[in-house]
């Protein structure tokens, strides 16, 4: 199994100091470069736009003039033209732009994605490399990692009784069990090799965890890391909706009770993209920390 | 009678996985001296790797000790370097990385920084690496790798050097490549070495003795040959040596013709 490495191939040529090739040359294969990353951002880019174009023309078509229902495209342009135009007012209260409703949303998962980050990779670190751990608390996580996002809600808000650290719990919950099993599935595949080098070695229990296992399982981390942020994402828009106040969640569920279906299918966009990103971001982590990959 | 460096004293291996008993190893005795070359021979399965092992300390005996240069053996050290069959090394660091880790970790009180930069890369330099030493495992070849695993063993300045089937993965020409390699890593550094193989030409080629162990289970030595030829051994002079044809016939005997029946 090999993990891609992040590329650096510059898009221009390195200019070598010392002997300058000759011009032409350096000139062609620079402009051919050029060309060739283009034609991969246009066949990145390209599909999908066409795709969009399409759905939207379907859904215009299929929606038509009526204002019942659902709102076609051209509609939800003239209703929610300034929210989607202006993300960065702020009228004070939660009257505001839907950036800081996102901003707000995501501030939520760094701090509640973070704490399931590290407790996750402990946690998994432990099952993975403890058979007693393993045996005793494996069969409970698989219990409780598919009890959905909301049942949890009740419960932390009798726990913390107030909204915000309940809202981080949720989210806390929510996204640990995928970091905790990916982790422990991890440990559990370190190759014998790399624990007999270790031990050949005499490695000390830090050196072994900073050397071999957490390289050896930063794969399988990231894989987790990944899903979890996944997790966490829909786990806040859901749980803002019954927590009230600044966030996207919020946002959509007020806009619901104020019947603006045009300002929710906005906030739609902001959600899949704003997840989108945090899942590419985490995967983007995850190239350059895993480097070589667990195995070649 | 004068103790030898290493010495395997009536070494038994039995594993036991819940009810189920298999005893692998029995009877096992074997003394190696300083800077001699011993070839470990036998058919798959027939508990050769775990021989190794527990000379390693990776594997616990049931009966029986190793004793290395007076002392007892019973944890894995770097005083006893390990060449595992399929490399080993770590592929997210680079092939320096891979010997420095062990330098660093052996020499790391004894050696200052620029000292074991040094033998690191002295090191790499002896099985010819240096040119690809800021590569990854990934991007160099299997034989290349082997010569990494050597060279991170070879730093860790071991008593004895164990070696499991070092080149069995590799292809012949470059198999001949790395045995001519070791043949002078030896010559040089006169280190005490345990080799296991399954290849016969291999074994008559670079050891001073070989010893040929019977089919498992309740695996132990049948015969010990010496390989009475001068050194350094060129494989192609060698091949016409009685001494060699004669060892070469002793252990295809041992292997095919006695076992068979
Ligand atoms: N950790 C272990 N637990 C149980 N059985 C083992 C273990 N290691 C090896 N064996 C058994 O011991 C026998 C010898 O294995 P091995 O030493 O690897 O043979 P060789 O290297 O000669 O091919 C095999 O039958 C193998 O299944
Ligand atoms: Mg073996």
């Amino acid at each position: 199994m090999t993990f891609p490495k992040p590329s650096f191939s510059p898009a221009e040529p390195v200019v070598s100091p010392v002997i300058a090739p000759p011009a032409g040359e350096t000139r062609t294969s620079g402009l051919a470069e050029v060309k060739r990353r283009a034609g991969a951002v246009a066949a990145a880019v390209i599909p999908p736009l066409l795709t969009l174009l399409a759905i939207l023309g379907v859904w215009q078509v299929v929606t038509g003039d009526s204002y019942a229902g659902l709102p076609s495209p051209a509609h939800v342009w003239t209703d929610s033209k300034t929210l989607i135009l202006d993300p960065f007012f702020d009228n004070g209260g939660v009257d505001k732009g839907l950036f800081w409703h996102v901003l707000t949303s995501l501030k939520r998962v760094g701090i509640g994605f973070s704490i399931s980050a590290v407790c996750g990779v402990m946690l998994g670190v432990l099952i993975g490399s403890n058979r007693w751990a393993h045996r005793g608390l494996d069969p409970i996580f698989q219990v409780l990692r598919t009890v959905p996002p909301l049942a949890w809600l009740p419960i932390s808000l009798a726990a913390f009784r107030e909204a915000q650290p309940s809202a981080l719990f949720v989210i806390f919950i929510t996204s640990i069990w995928p970091i905790i099993i990916n982790t422990a599935v991890g440990v559990r595949n370190i190759p014998a090799d790399y624990v007999n080098v270790a031990k050949v070695l005499r490695l000390s229990p830090v050196e072994y965890f900073f050397q071999i296992l957490l390289p050896a399982t930063a794969p399988y981390i990231f894989t987790g890391l990944r899903i979890g942020i996944g997790m966490s994402w829909l786990a806040i828009v859901a749980s803002e909706m019954l927590l009230g106040g600044v966030g996207v969640g919020f946002f959509i569920w007020d806009q619901y009770n104020a019947s603006r279906i045009s300002d929710i299918i906005v906030a739609l966009a902001w959600v899949g993209l704003t997840g989108f990103f945090l899942d590419r971001l985490v995967a983007l982590l995850g190239h350059v920390i895993a480097r070589g990959g667990a195995a070649s | 009678m004068a103790k030898a460096y290493l010495s395997i004293e009536g070494v038994g291996v039995t594993f036991t996985k819940g009810a189920a008993r298999s005893e692998v190893l029995t009877g096992i005795d074997l003394r190696v001296d300083k800077g001699e070359f011993v070839s470990i021979i036998g058919h798959s399965g027939c508990g050769k790797s775990t021989l190794l092992n527990v000379v390693a300390g990776l594997a616990p005996v049931t009966t029986g000790a190793v004793i290395l240069d007076k002392q007892e053996v019973n944890a894995p050290g770097p005083d006893r370097a390990v060449v595992f069959q399929n490399h080993s090394l770590l592929p997210w660091l680079s092939v320096r990385e891979n010997v420095s880790l062990a330098v660093n970790k052996v020499f790391g009180a004894s050696k200052s920084a620029a000292e074991r930069r040094d033998w690191t890369l002295h090191n790499l330099d002896l099985v010819k690496m240096t040119h690809a030493m800021d590569k990854r495992p990934a991007e160099i070849s299997g034989g290349m790798k082997q010569r990494v695993g050597i060279a991170r063993a070879l730093a860790m300045e071991p008593k004895v050097l164990l070696l499991d089937e070092p080149f069995g993965a590799l292809d012949a020409l470059t198999r001949a490549h790395l045995q001519d390699s070791v043949m002078e890593i030896h010559a040089t550094l006169n280190n005490t070495v345990l080799m296991v193989t399954h290849d016969v030409d291999e074994a008559a080629l670079l050891s001073d003795r070989i010893v040929m162990m019977t089919n498992g289970p309740r695996a132990s030595i049948g015969q010990v040959l010496d390989v009475s030829l001068d050194r350094p051994r060129d494989r192609l002079a060698v091949a016409q040596d009685p001494t060699y044809i004669h060892a070469r016939a002793a252990v295809i005997e041992f292997l095919y013709a006695r076992r068979a029946a």
